[in-house]
């Protein structure tokens, strides 16, 4: 039941669970990283964006000083930011262990953006959303610098109460969308668009101008919107949230920014957006445990759970909580679990530094109760004993068992 | 009559029909494009003023289907059923039996074929399948057809499971909307959402086709039709019903009521997808009306809104001295604000759809909330106890 879907768990919870740390004001009780569904960079998403004619900075991608240098001198702009593209949020008040401060320069001067990138390339760039030693820095984005006039906040998403694609727009952007949410709900503007009709030109019309886009400046946003809206059906994304939707003083409407959130189950049709995935900001146990087809999120107690059910593994977490445990991962079998998976997964349990005991949950699988993943992993780790209470109560044998 | 219309969604119904409207009958409908809880409020809403399909989450007494009925006679229109009514009406078909004939699509795939034998093995009556290319074979002994139409109209098959792989499972389940399937349950995980999104565009514009699903265990009357993957053996003829988002966690309710000797009237996996067929509500409504259902079961997870619109139906439907028992499990309970473990559809946002908020919820509609999934039978086997249904 849970294959793909417990593999997006550990996407949207690292995307989350920051957002909830800070919200609670201590520190996270798990090291995790700011990751979206699919780990693009900013300038992935942002040529996705600009592949399908959505307004954003113009900017090139360097992967060394010299690069950096002459794509500020081609970019020909009056003022230049130049961003290390790291995966996690929260870079510009980062710092450098060259001691750079700050993830996101602005400057005038294409010199400056060399020395600059010379900093900030190869070094390891800390932030709040980042792991102590922080995330090597292997690509920076050299862009155009806009001066924004008024920010807005514009997303679509897939509402499950709406059962369709749903606008959501303010003209308060720039701050969390859900304060404004809180504090001046009127200030909210959704609008459900149909699947099948798609965008009307009066529907975008209408949203920008509740966003506040005044004159000629209208027709600009809504055909931005429009755009907004091809894109999301067409990359299958789940949400495309652009904060802020910006207006120069110029006149232009400029996407500054954008999260994308991805379908994981359009995978197979979605294959170069796919391949684009960055791995790299990964914990390496997930790399290891999704080579295997495993759902691995950790957690930071020390009883092991190993369940085959998404739904079953959430509960598992919750009894071990309320007998005053805490579960040290999620993992998530899934349906068609192997021998092979099954002993990797143990692999990957026992391997884990913070397993002090281990407490199975759960497992529906005749491969296990076969018993080559216990044998082998008995010979491996002498310190662990393993129980069996066989419970012969399906067909595939659903057994609990105490690892300690 | 004058007909004021609210709220955006009446607004989309109110473009749905304008489109077959005469120009007078459009003049005399208003737009008011005041949010409904705000007119609510301020008391702009009279007795006279009919209102159409408000989903206004701060008064769930406000949007009815009756008011939307009444719209369609004014606007004589007849054809299209106003969505969320006319899909209700397929609820009933979700009652199956031992005489139930049931049909496979993606009979002869390694999925369709394991699990078509263990149907039949459990005395599900399957009477063929489907395979395009495939159609005049013989598969498992039963007749393999090329298409959902042919198969309907050769054996009379009222019910269709669907084994068929994520790129094409939504097409699958567009035909079987075509042939006019009452049932289709589709086991199916992975369908990329935009394939949902549009499938139930045009699920809940019809009232013939009732879908279970995707991503979902299935249906189940045990001792007489099984129509997906749930082990049979576990469960046992009785009088409770479960209806469920997971669908291992589902497998212990059904363990447990099993040793406490009350079994099953009916088993509902609605599956962990975001856009799906069935909701906990069409399930309840089932329950609440099947005399051999005493008893009701509901596990949930964190994210979305299901069981709080759970809670407020039960809490309009079932009080009172002859209530049925309910007893629910959250799952997810644990999971920190903001992190998602699991289904597609379990997803905690902005302090809503977290398991404190849902148990709260169900607790006010008077269910009884077991704090871990293994007191499942126990909790709901004391509820019998002193109602003394025992």
């Amino acid at each position: 039941m849970a294959a793909p879907l417990a593999k997006q768990a550990g996407a949207v919870l690292r995307d989350l669970a920051l957002r909830s740390a800070r919200l609670r004001g201590g520190c996270p009780a798990v090291q995790l990283t700011s990751r979206r569904w699919l780990n693009l960079q900013e300038y992935q998403s942002k040529k996705l964006m600009a592949d399908h004619g959505v307004t954003v900075q113009r900017f090139f991608v360097a992967d060394s000083a010299n690069d950096a240098l002459e794509a500020a001198q081609r970019l020909k702009a009056k003022e230049i930011v130049l961003k290390a593209q790291i995966l996690a949020g929260g870079r510009g008040k980062g710092i450098f262990n060259s001691g750079l401060k700050g993830g996101v320069h602005l400057t005038k001067d294409p010199k400056t953006v060399e020395q600059l990138a010379k900093q900030m390339i190869g070094y390891n760039l800390s932030t709040k959303q980042t792991p102590k030693d922080g995330v090597t820095v292997k690509k920076v984005m050299v862009a155009e610098a806009l001066n924004i006039s008024r920010e807005t906040y514009f997303a679509i998403l897939m509402d499950r109460a709406c059962n369709g694609p749903v606008m959501v727009g303010s003209p308060q952007g720039g701050v969390d969308i859900e304060e404004v949410a809180v504090t001046s709900p009127e200030l909210i503007f959704k609008e459900e668009i149909d699947i099948f009709e798609g965008i009307q030109d009066r529907q975008a019309l209408q949203m920008a101008k509740n966003l506040g886009f005044k004159g000629p400046l209208q027709q600009q946003a809504a055909d931005q919107i429009k755009k907004l809206y091809n894109l999301f059906l067409k990359i299958d994304a789940t949400q495309v949230e652009v904060n802020p939707f910006g207006e120069t003083p110029e006149g232009q409407v400029v996407c500054f920014d954008a999260k994308i959130n991805f379908d994981d189950n359009a995978e197979f049709r979605q294959k170069e957006i796919f391949a684009m995935d960055d791995k790299s900001e990964n914990e390496p146990i997930e790399n290891e445990a999704a080579k295997y087809d495993l759902k691995y999120i950790g957690l930071d107690g020390n009883i092991a759970c190993f369940v085959n059910g998404a739904g079953l593994a959430m509960a598992t977490c919750d009894i071990i909580s309320l007998n005053g445990g805490k579960p040290a991962n999620f993992l998530d079998l899934g349906g068609g679990v192997k021998e092979a998976q099954v002993y990797q997964a143990f692999k990957l349990l026992t391997a884990d530094p913070k397993e002090r005991g281990g407490e199975g949950a759960l497992c529906c699988c005749q491969q296990v109760v076969q018993g080559r993943g216990w044998q082998s992993i008995g010979q491996e780790s002498p310190s662990a004993s393993v129980q069996a209470t066989q419970q012969s109560c399906s067909q595939c044998h659903q057994m609990a068992f105490l690892c300690g | 009559m004058t007909i004021r219309i609210y709220d955006h969604h009446a607004f989309m119904t109110y473009l749905q029909f304008s489109s077959v409207m005469e120009p007078q009958e459009k003049k005399k409908i208003i737009l008011v494009k005041q949010r409904l809880h705000f007119a609510w409020r301020s008391r702009a809403l009279q007795p006279s003023t009919v209102f159409c399909c408000c989903r206004c989450p701060c008064e769930g007494t406000m949007a009815h289907c009756h008011t939307a009925r009444l719209l369609g006679r004014f606007l004589r229109l007849h054809q299209n059923g106003v969505r969320h009514c006319s899909y209700s009406a397929s609820r009933k078909n979700l009652y199956i039996n031992k005489n139930t004939k049931v049909i496979c699509q993606g009979f002869t795939g390694k999925q369709g074929t394991f699990h078509s034998q263990q149907a039949l093995d459990y005395g599900t009556n399957l009477v063929g399948g489907i395979s395009p290319g495939k159609g005049g074979k013989t598969h498992l002994g039963l007749p393999v057809f090329n298409s959902v139409k042919e198969a309907k109209e050769q054996t009379g098959a009222s019910a269709t499971v669907i084994y068929v792989p994520p790129p094409f499972a939504a097409a699958a389940i567009n035909e079987a909307i075509d042939a006019e399937m009452p049932l289709v349950v589709c086991i199916t995980e992975g369908i990329p959402q935009q394939d949902m999104v549009r499938v139930k565009h045009r699920l809940v514009r019809q009232g013939k086709t009732r879908l279970v699903g995707p991503n979902c265990p299935g249906v189940i009357n045990p001792g007489e039709c099984k129509i997906g993957i749930m082990p049979g053996h576990i469960h046992k003829k009785g009088r409770i019903g479960i209806v469920s988002r997971s669908g291992t966690l589902t497998y212990e309710a059904v363990h447990q009521t099993t040793q406490v000797g009350l079994g099953q009237s009916f088993c509902v996996g609605i599956g962990g997808d975001p856009f799906n067929g069935t909701n906990f509500i069409d399930c309840l409504d089932v329950f609440l009306k099947d005399p051999h259902t005493e008893g009701i079961i509901l596990i949930g997870e964190i994210g979305g809104n299901a069981e709080e619109d759970a809670a407020a139906f039960l809490k309009e439907n079932n009080s009172g001295p002859n209530a049925k028992p309910v007893v629910s499990f959250i799952a997810g309970l644990t999971a920190p604000p903001g992190r998602r473990m699991g289904h597609a559809g379990a997803i905690i946002a902005g302090g809503k759809g977290g398991a404190k908020e849902k148990i709260a919820a169900l607790q006010s509609a008077g269910v009884v909330v077991s704090m871990s999934p293994a007191q499942l039978g126990s909790t709901i086997y004391k509820e019998f106890e002193k109602r003394k249904l025992l």
